[in-house]
């Protein structure tokens, strides 16, 4: 089972919502990973405070020229869509954080002069926080190309339990690597105009990917049902509130999760990861009547 | 003429509505919003669009039918998993053309992509300039740059002192673009660790390109621990700490009205004023 | 000696671009024969790199110098790679700046004087 928390404005609350989820389901017995997919920015070891064990470092695969083989036809450079090949009258010159390891300079080169080589876009740290399983990825800074990242992460899902992926916030490659393939989709929003406006692009994207979708409206207030409306309108549950308390917020800040902010908490994540479960059930039931 | 990047690393600090209350209090500037992905700030300043252009994208790939063969060499070569037994993923699609080269039947066709939409319009606090990328399209990067390069043929046009940008979250490429030639980046973070873990990497970027940086604690009364915290940091890095803003629900009450919260009679409105003040002075304007 | 000059037009009266990377055309004078010709820039809407391609259509010309404005890191690294001169102060048209270039009132560039707005490279030094 995969469950992805994402967002379409930051700030919403969906390392809260994920945290909180991952640590209630671990602490009533399942067997439970979190998985940080939001490696430009991660934060959710400071809620879960793991212990790593283990490091890895993850490369994409960019071409390295064997310059005896090479003939300087220009062909690589001719077909790169990314420009990160130029080859001028005695050299190839390689421009790495262009290049989107599409493998096509290797494949085109009519005298098999291009090798494949390695460039290091992060690294994904493994281990434990209690009986749960925790992977985080974090971005080399100034690497452009995150999703090959995302999708590293990805791979450590477990195979038997639940699988919690916090996503980084917005629409963009890294958000859609990590929501595409999920069972099914968390979107956090707060009852703002802004998180409204982002929360019906969030909505967009999980629909494109074909990942059935709810809503958990985190810091709600009074806002006149903006949200609640939102969801009628389209046919979105309404899964979970979380209210605009002092106390969460300020245990937020300190990196204490929900569960242990408040009382209660447990069981209201316990009765949302059930309802998540029921939802896909009849979306596999149903969904292809729609 | 002088430009003001405000970003934030973690986004949700409010950056929006401070660069949206910076509308009201500054005079002679445009404004920008280079949060192409999730952009907010016409939320509170309701602009009226006088141009609209799109934004091409790298062209797409669709197969065609006719021609195909099923020999399967696309999906073989394709990294991205786009290509399933003759189907194209259009979010998947990452534009790299190798399976448009390869196909010995020439059956793959190039599609073009509207990557998204820029708009110059008027706000009754001045002209603004913002944009819209669509879901899953890459190039934010360059999308920002022409956001940017609009704004400044605008600036100068209409004579104007100051462009105030209302800048994208995180540390990528996006924000490298925003804060290109900027003049001052104003940092909004807010007192948790989250925020803080996020506000030195934000510092590091800055640091790197060798931008003026100042810092505005948003919600500092949140946890004043933090936020000590936070203002050490700023001493230590040399950094002016330019404002601190109380928790006020006005804010929120603001954008369902769809303005700046300084337009509402709250204490934030004093923090603001105070914390625009300090800017305007680390700007010399 | 071929020079280049970035321009928003095919002829030697255009109006020059200062942008390297994206602008329209590059006019190209041949000092020797005194011939021009206007090479169209189709790297003008790459997604990235469109320096990198501009650098590329230089050395395919056979272009030995070219006079522009702004000139990022990795068309820079890549112009210097293919060994072409780059000079900065293109204005006014393509031949008022062939003339003040002749006169040697141009200054050759050897780093970069633009951003590049697409992330970090390890070569990359920060300009202001």
């Amino acid at each position: 089972m995969i469950i992805a928390v994402a967002s379409g404005k930051g700030g919403t609350g969906k390392t809260t919502v994920a945290t909180g989820l991952m640590l209630a389901l671990r602490d009533s017995g399942h067997q439970v990973a979190y998985l940080d997919c939001d490696v430009e920015e991660p934060n959710g070891h400071i809620f879960l405070e793991p212990q790593c064990n283990e490091s890895e470092d993850i490369y994409i695969e960019v071409p390295e020229i064997e310059r005896d083989k090479c003939t300087l036809c220009g062909k690589c450079a001719e077909l790169c869509a990314f420009n990160a090949l130029l080859v001028t009258s005695d050299n190839v010159i390689i421009f790495h954080e262009l290049c989107h390891g599409c493998g096509g300079c290797r494949y085109f080169c009519p005298v098999q002069a291009v090798r494949p080589g390695q460039k290091k876009i992060g690294i994904i740290d493994r281990g434990t926080a209690g009986q749960a399983v925790f992977v985080r990825g974090e971005l080399e800074v100034g690497t452009v190309l995150s999703p090959p990242l995302v999708n590293a992460v990805k791979k450590n899902q477990i195979s038997r339990g639940v699988n919690v992926l916090d996503a980084p916030p917005g629409t963009s490659c890294p958000a859609v690597a990590t929501v595409r393939g999920a069972d099914f989709c968390i979107l956090v929003t707060e009852p703002t105009p802004f998180g409204l406006h982002d929360l019906s692009l969030a909505a967009q994207m999980a629909s494109s990917l074909g990942v059935p979708c709810g809503v958990v409206v985190n810091k709600a207030g009074d806002s006149r049902g903006l949200i609640e409306n939102f969801c009628l309108q389209e046919g979105l549950p309404l899964l979970m509130k979380i209210p605009l308390s002092r106390t969460i917020a300020e245990a937020g800040s300190r990196g204490v999760p929900l569960n242990r902010a408040e009382a209660g908490w447990d069981q209201m994540l316990l009765n949302l990861y059930s309802d998540i479960e029921g939802l896909i059930m009849s979306e596999r039931a149903y969904g292809n009547q729609r | 003429m002088k430009e003001l990047t405000v970003i934030s690393g973690k986004g949700g600090t409010g950056k929006t509505s401070v660069t949206g209350s910076f509308a009201v209090l500054a005079e002679k500037h445009v404004l920008v919003d280079c949060d192409v992905d999730a952009a907010n700030l016409h939320l509170i300043l309701s602009p009226q669009v006088l141009h609209r252009e799109s934004f091409p994208g790298m062209p797409r790939v669709e197969i065609v039918t006719e021609k195909c063969t099923d020999c399967g060499l696309c999906q073989e070569l394709c990294r991205y998993d786009t290509i399933v037994d003759g189907i194209v993923d259009e979010i998947s699609c990452e534009g790299c053309l190798v399976c448009y080269h390869a196909c010995p039947e020439k059956a793959i066709r190039l599609v073009d992509n509207i990557a998204g939409e820029w708009y110059i319009s008027k706000t009754q606090y001045g002209p603004m300039v913002h944009a819209r990328l669509g879901i899953a399209q890459e190039n934010s990067g360059k999308l920002v740059a022409e956001v940017r390069r609009r704004a400044t043929a605008l600036a100068q046009e209409q004579d104007k002192d100051l462009i105030i940008t209302d800048g994208p979250p995180g540390i990528g490429c996006p924000v490298i673009s925003a804060l290109g030639g900027s003049n001052l980046a104003l940092v909004v973070v807010e007192p948790t660790l989250s925020s803080i873990h996020d506000l030195v990497r934000v510092l590091n970027l800055t640091e790197h390109f060798k931008i003026q940086t100042a810092v505005c604690i948003n919600k500092w009364d949140i946890n004043p621990e933090n936020t000590i915290e936070i203002e050490e940091i700023c001493q230590n890095r040399k950094v002016t700490l330019a404002g601190r803003l109380r928790y006020d629900p006005a804010v929120v009450v603001a954008a369902m009205e769809g303005k700046p919260v300084v337009r509402l009679p709250s204490t934030i409105a004093g923090d603001i004023e105070s914390l625009w003040d300090c800017v305007r002075q680390e700007l010399g304007v | 000696m071929k020079i280049a000059v970035s321009a928003s037009g095919s002829s030697i009266d255009s109006a020059v671009d200062e942008r390297f990377g994206r602008c329209a055309y590059f006019v190209v004078f041949d000092e020797k024969t005194g011939d021009t010709e206007a090479i169209l820039n189709d790297g003008v809407n790459a997604a990235e790199g469109a320096g990198i391609k501009s650098a590329g259509l230089m050395l395919r010309n056979n272009v030995d110098l070219v006079v522009t404005g702004r000139v990022g890191p990795k068309a820079m690294q890549a112009l210097l790679a293919g060994r072409v001169a780059v000079y900065t102060g293109a204005a006014g048209t393509v031949a008022q700046t062939i003339e003040q270039y002749r006169k040697g009132s141009l200054n050759p560039l050897g780093v970069p004087n633009a951003r590049s707005h697409n992330g970090i490279s390890s070569t990359e030094k920060p300009v202001k």
